[in-house]
């Protein structure tokens, strides 16, 4: 293996990481105000497709995109009315989200464009294309520290750097702003927040509609950016890897932003090396596509501890009379 | 009239109705999808060929989950349709249990095996057109390295694979195979993403031209192939107008041919095994007008020699199912 292939691995899971971290900073403003987000895997599709869709028709993916995460608001907000107006099962109302967004997208698909479910191939303004940082070209001759910033940083689609930025932002947002320490807040002990007169309800809406445009950036970018059309239940799960990628993270910005990108390096490895020769044992391909699950369970049990999620997460919030 | 009589008479415009519907064919189409450019659509295109030419109506259904499979299956057969065809080898076991309850419904089941009397069971030699559009994959290849993009790690995707291997390798023994598979669950079909990273894996190892036998997920292989400005090879369906100009050519499997036959031959229609392969224009490769600069005249005749050779037996393609392992590649 060597210097440079290293280099694509990790470009590659720069890329494959990038759904990952959006759809897992989503989880992370979610449970952080104390509800619960399984439904971040049928938010993602349904942006996936209404960003597509919308690319398609309108041409521009930037409409797309708005396309996307106003999809992925709607099933936030469906959510919200489920777990925090009518205080519902917050697991529940999530599955119900990805069932609801599994068969809308392909019945939508199905009427609109009569490809069973599939939206039709994006072209040109209706993607994302790759985007060159400057001096990519002028500093790729640095010797080693050039190739990392033009092959590794530089070309990928606007949204990957969006996704990187939004790491530093959410932490800022949730540990530097009067905002982030109620948000925190009503995640662990929502009759405190309520005592000092600010909204439960509110905080709780507002947070998981940052978690709904983060989600639709993550479908967003998946349809449009690394993909060219949405194929239906195109997420392939991606929504519980950012999950479990969250427990990993212990719910914190940075570390969630470590976790995603190992198992988009992960992924990346067993792309790349579909069966690993060791001279003694052959490893097989299915030894390193379950190997991040695996190590999601030794690192885990291992090495980060004792996960503690926020004390009032997945408890409807009961106003005391 | 009393009440009665009323839902006596409505009983029997419901079963009059039901009687009409006695013997339409009915087809089921596996969890792609009907229109997945691929696999299902090309049966689909087989039964609307053949209800476009004898006016007739068929019966269909697209599966949404591995549970339901049964269930339509016996759906189908209680309402009276016949031949029921299913599109997919993922039947089997489901078929293997039905059969015998309906001995007077005819079953066609392709790219499996289920030995039951009342049952056609169709299959390709897939590795057979897979030798083909390696071959030409190979020529094609500027850096005598090609890639193999299969969806779920199953045997007979392995059979396209080790088909493909082994004509990679017969134009060119120098040629470099690298075959990736995409999962190991049903989600591996589709999976565009995961194609075009696995596809933008094997460029970065040389590869230059990539055939890829992965339903959903193979549009993702191609879109990315003609992004990075290499060839790619569909499967199953003719998918060179997806991208025309970059696709150097599609493994045809005429599951088209199999559906129609099978609507044409009707209820009661011989039953047992059934091979399509390149002697009757079962699989083979596809040549259109977005592929005609891609390959040259030399280049189509040296692969028309080929498959005269394979048809006449004097090559003979391993096929990978017949004793799981492949002598061109390991996986």
């Amino acid at each position: 293996m060597d210097y440079f292939t290293i280099l694509q691995i990790v470009d590659s899971a720069l890329r494959l990481a990038t759904p990952l971290l959006f759809a897992c900073l989503a989880g992370l403003f979610s449970e952080r105000a104390g509800i619960f987000d399984i439904g971040l895997e049928g938010k993602m599709l349904g942006a996936a497709f209404f960003s597509a869709a919308t690319a398609f028709a309108t041409g521009s993916v930037w409409l797309g995109l708005l396309a996307g995460i106003g999809a992925s608001l709607a099933l936030s907000a469906i959510h919200g009315l489920a777990s925090i107006t009518f205080r519902g099962n917050q697991l529940i109302s999530g599955v119900a989200i990805n069932f609801l967004a599994s068969g809308l997208t392909v019945l939508i698909g199905l009427s609109w464009f009569k490809l069973g479910g599939q939206t039709p191939a994006l072209s040109g303004a209706a993607r994302f294309s790759g985007v060159d940082l400057p001096f990519a070209e002028a500093l790729s001759g640095v010797p080693l520290i050039g190739p990392i910033y033009s092959e590794v940083l530089s070309g990928h689609t606007i949204l990957v750097y969006v996704a990187l930025l939004c790491v530093p932002l959410s932490w800022y947002v949730l540990y530097r702003t009067r905002f982030g320490l109620r948000l925190r807040a009503v995640g662990e002990n929502p009759a405190a927040v309520d005592t000092a007169g600010i909204s439960v309800i509110g905080l709780r809406y507002s947070a998981i509609l940052i978690a709904g445009v983060l989600c639709g950036l993550a479908g967003a970018y998946l349809a449009t950016g690394l993909g060219a059309s949405f194929v239906r239940e195109m997420t392939a799960g991606r929504g519980f890897i950012a999950l479990a990628a969250l427990i990993f993270a212990k719910w914190r910005p940075w570390y969630a932003l470590y976790a995603t990108f190992l198992f988009g390096l992960l992924e990346a490895v067993s792309n790349r090396y579909p069966s690993v020769d060791l001279g003694f044992v052959t490893l097989p391909s299915q030894f390193m596509q379950a190997l991040p699950y695996i190590l999601t369970v030794v690192i885990l049990a291992g090495f980060v501890g004792k996960a503690i999620p926020p004390r009032a997460g997945g408890q409807p919030y009961v106003k005391e009379r | 009239m009393t009440l009665l009589q009323k839902f006596l008479s409505a009983s029997a415009v419901v079963a009059l109705s039901a009687g009409t519907a006695l013997a339409d064919p009915a087809i089921i189409f596996d969890l792609g999808g009907k229109f997945d450019k691929s696999f299902n659509e090309s049966a689909f295109n087989g039964a609307t060929r053949w209800a476009e030419e004898t006016g007739g109506t068929f019966r269909e259904i697209e599966l949404q989950s591995d549970a339901q499979r049964e269930q339509a299956l016996r759906r189908f057969a209680e309402s009276g349709s016949n031949p029921i065809v299913m599109a997919g080898f993922a039947f089997g076991s489901a078929l293997d249990e039905v059969a015998g309850d309906y001995p007077d419904t005819s079953f066609v089941i392709i790219d499996m095996v289920v030995d039951k009397p009342n049952v056609r069971s169709v299959v390709f030699n897939e590795h057979e057109g897979s030798y083909l559009v390696g071959y030409m994959a190979a020529q094609a290849s500027k850096n005598n390295t090609v890639g193999f993009i299969g969806g779920m790690d199953i045997p007979l995707i392995r059979k396209f694979a080790c088909g493909y291997a082994q004509g990679a390798k017969a134009a060119n023994p120098d040629t470099k195979v690298i075959a990736n598979m995409t999962g190991t669950t049903g989600a591996a079909w589709n999976d565009p993403v995961k194609g075009g990273e696995l596809t933008r894996a094997q460029i970065s190892q040389g590869a230059d031209v990539v055939y890829a036998a992965a339903g959903g997920t193979g549009l993702g292989v191609l879109q990315t192939a003609a992004d990075e400005g290499i060839l790619s090879v569909g499967v199953d369906s003719n998918q060179n107008y997806l991208h025309p100009g970059k696709v150097l050519t599609s493994m045809l499997k005429r599951v088209d041919n199999a559906v129609y036959q099978a609507m044409i031959d009707g209820p009661g229609l011989e039953t047992g095994f059934s091979v399509m392969g390149l002697a009757n224009d079962g699989v083979g490769y596809a040549m259109d007008e977005n592929n005609a600069d891609l390959v040259s005249d030399k280049m189509q005749a040296t692969v028309e020699a080929i498959k005269g050779k394979i048809v006449n037996g004097e090559i003979s393609v391993h096929d990978y199912t017949s004793d799981e392992s492949c002598p061109a590649l390991t996986f």
